[in-house]
């Protein structure tokens, strides 16, 4: 394994590598190419955090429990939520920043604050030549030349490898409320995503958890200041006369642990089967649990279902008419030559093909794995 | 500002070009009256003016297709214009090119609130967004100064901010899809009404690239549910540092306004010479927005007047209703018209880190004074995001170049203490020249390198965004 210790090491490795790379931080995800392992996760440390600025810099393999514990001390937070998927994917390993950005890993929030590559504001990267280069910065609000920042956010270390990344930061929530809905059918639980998403009141979280036997808990989430959250969820109620919920946590534990089992997927954490994670427009939800056997979890309002199959069980061409894409995230067995990223349609697989070809001339940062 | 020269192959071959184009457009779509073309010789950026060879107004993707297409294979350059309200020349011409109006593609194809997203073609303009949908209690958030008259192409091509970024995001934040138009003339669509398109993040390299990758048709944009209500609370003080302050520990607190602007004496002034809101004369004003029912709103603002009361304000002005709002809004809302009433002036639009707002407050009137210029700032404080307003007389000889270099030198300032060239409005040709300021030869190659495989020819808006001399090899003619 490769382990540079500062950024120019890292350009050094990659300009002399002599073929193809797996580039990794924690290397928690399970999404890398084949070759020989390039690990940043020597690049560790914060190097700025202005919490007035709601701002951060650190080295991309910042491990984000770090991150997380500092952010912690000015009552701030990583809004977007990145998936730990340990447990999901049965790995050691701890997750870093650049991974979760690299990943563009985004949890519940994504509905309301974004996903990781909106809080990206700035990156540092070694491309496929082995050159240092920079985009972005550290402001909220940049447009002075092309977004590469979103474009390295979720290229999954194809087109570069983070040394550094600046981000943006939260307030986390003094009071967080959840409402829970036991047991709803499929389109009744698509009724309350779209009751609490088209409302004035704010909704931070609209999800579904998968339990035993069939069962299952639909959940809303609202956050803000106590009083405000307790008017809020009093009135989303109110306009939900024909569901009426069955729970209601105000404990800031137990919603917690309720929406960190939705953005790792606890559910399927121990389970036999292979899993998907598909993005389609919401209201497309239903389709795919009507189409794909499995068990299903949903977050996003609908608009991500984590998917548990029987590995024979064609995931993507059974959702071939429903639109969104479906990246492989748990191969199971015999599935070693599914592409883990969705097929693109042509032009858009020649322009990334394209961009590939100019970040890393000779193919050698993860190599197949987004196509 | 330099242009390149015109290619005089390229003009030669006008007539044919006009004949082609007749072939795909219908009769009134093709401009080439020499007198009907000085209406496209420049945008918001009036300093700047070149009539165009041509001009085009396709009523579709695929017109817009068949315009690309016929232009890509004679080597016409294209210079894409959504309304023409850039203020850093992003839709100027060169006279040897062709401008690809919008303007008339300003339909609503879909509206569809369980999805929350709606698709429009992209001539229709920002506001007229909001329009569609506000009858169901919906809205569409980025919402920058010209809404009024903007277009949505040229929000995407800018990637466009806004007053109410600081919570909602800026263009790309709710940007979902787009159906693009290649150089060549393919027809790509990229993302949808998922909330991640798959893939490398096309979307997000597309979005703020100024008409340079491919011109946008339609596209998928995400709507949101208005909040029941908002309300502002204006506040005084007698120091910028004071202000900056009152700033930070508003954000570091945990509330979460939808706005804070910050406007300085000079800017004060103007404002209330021109608008009449009531304003006190005092060094810098904060206006900070907060969303909710009555009763949040209430609390909110209690939060933050209690901040703010640890900071010895001059002035402490809450708004009780929407009356007293608007006039907390009115003098800052006519910042630019009150400065258009006293001179000719140049909006700049650097972003600095927050922190640094006193020091460059400062140095800014360190430079005002300098160059014998008055400097009127007003800005998104929340977001670091500076609209420093350069006055001075275009009738007067020099003063325009000796604006521009005061512009450049702040612009600068903003780069050294960690910030950016330009946070919502573009580099367009206006920060061209400065980009290698804010990035080494090798990062600016980088981006070229992406505009190679969109548009190999560089043909769409070729004379933008990057310093001349570095696309030069890149611009030969074909």
């Amino acid at each position: 394994m490769i382990t540079p210790k500062d950024e120019s090491e890292l350009a050094t490795a990659v300009a002399e590598a002599q073929g193809p790379l797996r580039i990794s931080g924690g290397d928690s995800r399970g999404l890398t190419g084949t070759g020989a392992q390039l690990s940043v996760a020597g690049l560790s440390g914060v190097s700025l955090y202005e919490p007035g600025a709601l701002t951060m810099v650190a080295a991309a393999g910042t491990p984000v429990a770090e991150i997380t514990a500092m952010l912690e001390t000015e009552r701030q937070q990583l809004a977007f939520e990145p998936a730990d998927l340990r447990g999901l994917l049965g790995r050691g390993g701890a997750p870093t920043i650049g991974g979760a950005f690299a990943t563009n890993s985004s949890g519940p929030r994504r509905v309301q604050a974004g996903a990781a590559r909106d809080f990206l504001l700035g990156v540092r990267f070694v491309d496929g030549r082995g050159e240092i280069l920079k985009n972005g910065g550290r402001v909220m609000k940049n447009v002075t030349g092309y977004d590469l920042v979103k474009l390295m956010a979720g290229a999954h270390g194809t087109l570069g490898v983070m040394s550094e990344v600046s981000f943006k930061v939260l307030p986390r929530a003094e009071f967080t409320g959840t409402l829970v809905w036991n047991d709803l059918d499929w389109a009744e639980s698509l009724s309350v995503f779209q009751g609490a998403m088209n409302s004035p009141f704010d909704v931070t979280g609209a999800a579904r958890l998968p339990g035993a036997n069939g069962t299952s808990k639909t959940l809303v989430r609202l956050e803000g200041f106590e009083t405000s959250v307790l008017y809020r969820l009093g009135q989303l109620q109110s306009r939900m006369p024909a569901t009426p919920v069955d729970k209601l946590v105000t404990d800031a534990g137990e919603s917690d642990a309720l929406w960190k089992a939705v953005r790792d997927v606890a559910p399927f954490h121990d389970k036999a089967g292979a899993v998907w994670r598909s993005s389609v427009k919401p209201s497309d939800m239903l389709r795919v649990v009507d189409q794909v056997s499995g068990e299903h979890l949903l977050d996003w309002a609908g608009g991500l279902i984590w998917s548990m199959v029987d590995p024979a069980v064609d995931l993507r061409a059974a959702l071939a008419s429903v639109g969104g894409h479906s990246t492989l995230v748990r191969p199971g067995a015999g599935q070693d030559d599914v592409p883990r990223f969705e097929p693109q349609p042509a032009p858009l697989a020649a322009l990334a093909a394209g961009l590939r070809a100019q970040f890393d001339p000779r193919g050698i940062l993860n190599p197949g794995l987004m196509g | 500002m330099e242009m390149p020269q015109p290619d005089q192959q390229v003009i030669a071959k006008k007539a044919s070009l006009i004949a082609a184009l007749h072939e795909v457009l219908p009769q009134d779509a093709v401009i080439s009256d020499p007198m009907e073309t000085r209406a496209y010789e420049c945008d918001a950026l009036t300093a700047y003016r070149c009539p165009p060879m041509l001009a085009v107004l396709p009523s579709s993707t695929e017109e817009v297709s068949d315009v690309l297409r016929i232009c890509h294979a004679q080597g016409v350059p294209v210079v894409p214009r959504g309304a023409g309200t850039s203020l850093a020349g992003g839709a100027l011409p060169t006279a040897d090119c062709v401008i690809l109006g919008v303007a008339r593609m300003n339909d609503v194809l879909e509206t569809d609130y369980d999805n929350r997203i709606i698709r429009v073609q992209t001539g229709r303009t920002n506001l007229s967004v909001t329009g569609a949908v506000e009858d169901e209690g919906f809205f569409y958030a980025p919402d920058p100064s010209s809404q009024l008259a903007c277009a949505i192409a040229g929000n995407i091509a800018m990637n466009s901010g806004g007053a109410h970024c600081l919570k909602y995001g800026v263009t790309t934040n709710n940007l979902l899809g787009v159906t693009m138009v290649m150089m060549d003339g393919r027809v790509v669509e990229i993302g949808g009404a998922h909330l991640d398109s798959g893939g490398l993040d096309l979307l997000g390299v597309i979005c703020g690239s100024e008409g340079q990758l491919g011109v946008v048709t339609e596209a998928t944009l995400r709507i949101l549910h208005k909040p029941e209500g908002a309300r502002p609370v204006l506040i005084g003080f007698d120091s910028n540092e004071v202000a900056g302050a009152c700033v930070s520990d508003i954000i570091k607190s945990g509330i979460l306004p939808v706005a804070i602007e910050f406007m300085d004496r000079p800017c004060i002034r103007a404002c209330e010479a021109f608008a009449k809101a009531g304003y006190p004369d005092c060094e810098a004003l904060l206006i900070v927005e907060v969303e909710g029912s009555a009763a949040e709103i209430d609390d909110q603002l209690s939060r933050i007047i209690a901040i703010a009361k640890a900071h010895n304000p001059v002035e402490l002005r809450e708004a009780r209703d929407a009356d007293q709002a608007g006039r907390i809004w009115l003098g800052r809302k006519s910042a630019f018209g009150a400065m258009g009433q006293i001179n000719d002036y140049m909006c700049l639009d650097g972003t600095i880190p927050v922190s640094t707002l006193p020091e460059v407050l400062r140095r800014i009137g360190d430079l005002s004074k300098e160059y014998g210029l008055e400097v009127a700032n007003v800005f998104h404080a929340g977001d670091g995001n500076m609209h420093p307003l350069i006055l001075f007389n275009a009738n007067q000889e020099g003063q325009l170049e000796t604006c521009e270099a005061l512009g450049a030198e702040i612009l600068k300032l903003c780069v050294e203490v960690g910030g950016c060239l330009t946070g919502e409005h573009g580099v367009g040709i206006e920060k061209r020249d400065l980009m290698l300021h804010q990035y080494s030869a090798q990062d600016l190659e980088a981006q070229l390198r992406v505009k190679d495989v969109f548009d190999p020819k560089w043909l769409l808006n070729p004379a933008k965004v990057f310093p001349l001399s570095v696309t030069a090899a890149r611009r030969q003619p074909f």
